[in-house]
């Protein structure tokens, strides 16, 4: 496919590789903050082509995972009821809220349906005008936009049996907060390229001016990777820090003014409880007063809902890049793809779910199992 | 999540009132919303992401990184691999 296939182009990746390992003279921590990103280093092998001295560690960008426990028990409250028909993307429907998974509930007669595209679950509103149509709308600022389409375009159309819950979070107070952490080990950032589409490069120049963490905007390609770990190897060594985009053919430097003007419209900043991790001020959306009618939270009253989060899973240390999942004892035990303990290893993009599938089962390659 | 392809515009068109196209990925089409690239055309390649156009691939831009991947010694490797017995 065209704008892909380049990208994975072999010789391209080697020629990156030799010119990291020329520029390299000491250890780098380098965090990739996107899971799609994630997911792309370890099924190409990229952590084990870079010189020893660079380690990539994997940072929160999971919107099912660090989605929060509350937020998937308000979905389980609203899909129980039998007049309505509960819209998601698939990912979600296998993380595990307090009381089971939303598959468990489809297998218990409620209506849920996967689907791919937030409008997709606008037309089930207009064919299914008796019933009522709930869209589970997560994800970053990447997809934001098109929940926020969707819900334009059902004030427009007067749907008013559609609704949305939402659960949107932000990737700049992420970053912040990683960075403030104790014990926090990471120098430099590859940033979240699609996240980039929508805010623009700019979105992250107040980060790297405040914490003089080299940020480097790349996509989710081979070469687009490792074009963005020399970028930042390149700064680390040179003692600068700054924005740099590598993903320029689909990152322009001011993003993408419509998208935000229909973000500005349709959701408010608030803080949000970030899965594992805990609430991070202004770091999500919800709903804005004038669209309050197609807020699910509102329209059905499940807003007081609160679940603590369970302490047994690492997963808060593996979003925030301060231990690897193999480190966990029950990774790959009593934590697989098919009995999950965490979000992390149910999302596709998880990084847990990442090691397990491309066998990443030890600290070092070539270690005993 | 922010998984996000690149395809190329086949056709405009007009769904309950929203701007839309037909873009084909590598042969397989789908129609896809395109309130946020208006200015897509025919021709041009679009990065779709939950059914949504998002951004405009930049042929520019694309070219500008190859260059700059030729500097480093990308084509000499891809010959050498091309020569290299097997």
């Amino acid at each position: 496919m065209r704008y892909v296939d380049e990208f994975r182009d072999p010789a391209r990746c080697a020629a990156l590789v030799a010119e990291i390992t020329k520029v390299v003279t000491r250890p780098w921590v380098i965090m990739e903050i996107c899971g799609g990103q994630t997911h792309a280093i370890l099924r190409y092998g990229l952590d084990r082509m870079l010189p020893a001295q660079i380690e990539l560690v994997h940072g929160p960008g999971c919107p099912v995972c660090v989605t929060a426990l509350e937020t998937i028990d308000r979905a389980h409250a609203i899909a129980t009821r039998p007049d309505v028909i509960f819209a998601s993307f698939g990912d979600m429907l296998r993380v595990p809220g307090s009381r089971g998974d939303l598959l468990g509930l489809r297998a218990r007669g409620a209506d849920v349906r996967v689907v791919y595209s937030p409008l997709d679950a606008l037309a089930l509103a207009r064919a299914n005008p008796s019933r009522r149509v709930v869209f589970f709308g997560i994800g970053f600022e990447t997809t934001a936009p098109a929940n926020a389409m969707t819900l334009i375009q059902a004030r427009r159309e007067g749907l008013a049996n559609f609704a949305m819950l939402v659960s949107h979070v932000l990737t700049p107070p992420a970053i912040a907060s990683i960075l403030q952490a104790p014990g926090n080990r990471v120098q430099a950032f590859l940033g979240p390229g699609h996240v980039c589409t929508i805010t623009g490069a700019r979105a992250y120049e107040a980060l790297v001016a405040r914490y003089r963490a080299p940020i480097a905007i790349a996509g989710f390609e081979p070469v687009d990777l490792l074009a963005g770990v020399l970028a930042v190897v390149r700064q680390l060594e040179a003692g600068v820090a700054c924005v740099e985009n590598t993903y320029a053919r689909t990152v322009p430097r001011d993003g993408n003014p419509a998208a935000r003007a229909a973000l500005a419209e349709v959701f408010d900043v608030v803080d949000r409880p970030w899965r594992g991790i805990g609430t991070i001020p202004k770091s999500g959306y919800r709903i804005s007063e004038a669209y309050r009618a197609y807020d699910a939270e509102h329209v059905f009253e499940v807003d007081a809902i609160a679940t603590p989060e369970p302490t047994a899973c690492i997963s808060g240390q593996v979003l925030r890049g301060l231990k690897k999942p193999c480190e966990c004892p029950a990774f790959g035990r009593a934590c697989t793809p098919q009995t999950p303990l965490g979000a992390t290893m149910v999302s596709s993009e998880g990084a847990c779910a990442a090691y397990f599938a491309y066998g990443r089962r030890n600290l070092h390659p070539g270690d005993a199992a | 999540m922010c998984l996000a392809v690149p395809g190329e515009v086949i056709e405009l068109a007009d769904r309950h009132g929203l701007r839309y196209a037909r873009v084909s990925f590598g042969g397989v089409v789908r129609e896809v919303c395109l309130e946020y690239q208006p200015e897509a055309r025919v021709g041009d390649f679009v990065l779709v992401h939950v059914g949504f156009a998002i951004a405009t691939v930049d042929r520019e831009e694309a070219e500008r990184t190859f260059a700059l991947l030729a500097e480093l010694g990308a084509d000499e490797l891809a010959d050498d691999t091309e020569e290299a017995p097997s």
